[in-house]
């Protein structure tokens, strides 16, 4: 599983980076990315799809492992 | 005395008592019969009460400006006939607005650049420490006495200090900081000459500071910083700084005092959630959401740029929109039982801070002061409760929340 964040949907609120420390970072203006590739290990998948859920912005995306 | 609303649908009045009250009956009616309502009290908006509707008309900048955010307004000039000098007629006829708040692109991008970062989550938790002991020494005054007026004498206190601490103007101000931010958002928007005043009153003292400023730059405080920053390696205009100190102190006080109130009316009433957040602290973060979002305090406005037709309403050019984000965050189509407040909501979408390019450049702040007022209090007093319910009183159009609320405890 990988997390995307769209960066021109993203407007900064933080969500994703309270929610999950451990898969997003944010910038000094508050723009996220992933962490990394945006691999999520197997113990943060919860925390991916709080997320996704959670994002006021509807940017943040997860694509699942093929197979 | 203005006439009581006989339909909501055609004629609603955001100012009227029982609404200010108790708006979620209003806006469950609105959603279902007719999720963009118009009034033409108060010079006339449209209110669109579904989250999908605010989500795009805040998202569809194109249509809908943000040159006027007041729900009750006159117009600022637009962007574009800001004066290099400040102007002193000109400031007492708002002529410098308040950005980037009440900017479009493309002036509202650079200005949002220049203001997001002292705000981000790292910038904003360097004043955690003192917001805390200033809401310890807040509760210290009254805890002996087992009541208080949790806004008055609490939530009230918090968020001017704050800012006036950000910005690195006297902290002894605030009391006068929050009677003018009143007379603005609050008291003025139906009282136009109050308004008028109040506004005058923010930008000259403000002006004031700016100039000793300028002659006496600091390392570390909001207004040096905007004072020394380059924007295409020029300086930022003066009138465009006092615009902005405008900006932070009318959006940094009335509202996050809502909500620290909003929650500390919630808690009070509500002994499972404060048992819950002493035994399970850890929940403070998603709490301060999900009381954001069942108490949002602010709606903002929008202008209709060109004429459109949205969901069937004929917009004009130059009507108003109200961002109804309150009534957004009660969709029962985006969130399971929306009139229940649940700590640990896990879909929790919600729009308390805008959405799109405006989004609260505050929010890192507002969330900080929250969940700290929130902490100190159930810290020290874990068990409380409201006087009378009844005798609780609201403010509201722009934004909403308790303003008298005694709260009593065991001494």
């Amino acid at each position: 599983m990988k997390v995307t964040v769209d960066s021109e949907k993203c407007q900064g609120h933080n969500r994703c980076y309270i929610l999950a420390p451990g898969l997003f970072k944010v910038d000094e203006f508050g723009y996220a990315t992933p962490r990394g590739d945006g691999t999520v290990p197997p113990d943060l998948q919860e925390k991916a799809r709080l997320a996704v859920t959670n994002c006021p912005e509807r940017a943040i995306e997860i694509i699942e492992d093929e197979g | 005395m203005a006439e009581p609303v006989q339909d909501w649908k055609t004629d609603y009045d955001i100012f009227s008592k029982t609404y200010i009250k108790d708006p979620f009956p209003v806006w469950d009616e609105l959603r279902g019969a007719c999720p963009v309502a118009h009034t033409d009290r108060w010079g006339g908006s449209w209110m669109p009460t579904r989250y999908d509707d605010l989500f795009n008309i805040a998202r569809d900048i194109q249509h809908f400006s943000s040159r006027n955010v007041l729900v009750a307004d006159i117009m600022p000039p637009p962007d574009a006939e800001y004066a290099n000098d400040i102007d002193p007629e000109a400031v007492a006829q708002y002529n410098v607005g308040a950005p980037p708040i009440t900017s479009d692109p493309p002036v509202h991008t650079w200005a949002r650049k220049l203001l997001l970062p002292p705000f981000s989550a790292t910038q904003v938790a360097r004043w955690e420490a003192e917001t805390r002991e200033l809401c310890g020494a807040l509760i210290d005054e009254f805890i002996a006495s087992g009541r208080a007026d949790g806004a008055a004498d609490y939530a009230q206190q918090i968020p001017p200090r704050v800012i006036a601490s950000m910005l690195g103007i006297p902290k002894e101000m605030s009391g006068t900081f929050t009677e003018w931010v009143r007379g603005f958002l609050e008291l003025g928007l139906t009282d136009p000459e109050l308004r008028n005043q109040s506004a005058l009153s923010i930008f000259s003292y403000m002006n004031e500071r700016i100039q000793e400023r300028k002659q006496n730059l600091r390392e570390d405080d909001l207004l040096s910083y905007l004072l020394t920053a380059t924007v295409d390696g020029e300086p930022v205009p003066e009138p465009h700084v006092l615009g902005t100190c405008f900006l932070l102190m009318v959006a940094g006080i009335d509202t996050t005092w809502s909500s620290i109130g909003s929650a500390i009316w919630h808690l009070a009433q509500h002994p499972e959630d404060r048992a819950r957040l002493i035994a399970e602290p850890e929940l403070i973060s998603s709490a301060v959401e999900e009381l954001l979002r069942a108490y949002s305090p602010v709606t903002m406005a929008r202008y209709v740029a060109e004429d459109v037709e949205y969901n069937g309403c004929p917009m004009k050019e130059g009507d108003r929109v109200l961002m109804n984000f309150p009534a957004a965050n009660r969709d029962p189509e985006v969130f399971e039982n929306p009139d229940e407040v649940i700590l640990d909501r896990e879909k929790n979408p919600h729009i308390a801070f805008g959405v799109g390019i405006h989004r609260c450049a505050g929010s890192n702040l507002a969330r900080m002061e929250m969940k700290v007022a929130i902490e100190e209090w159930l810290k020290r007093i874990p068990d409380f409760r409201l006087e009378d319910p009844e005798n609780v009183t609201w403010a509201g159009g722009q934004v909403r929340g308790p303003r008298i609320m005694p709260i009593v405890w065991p001494s």
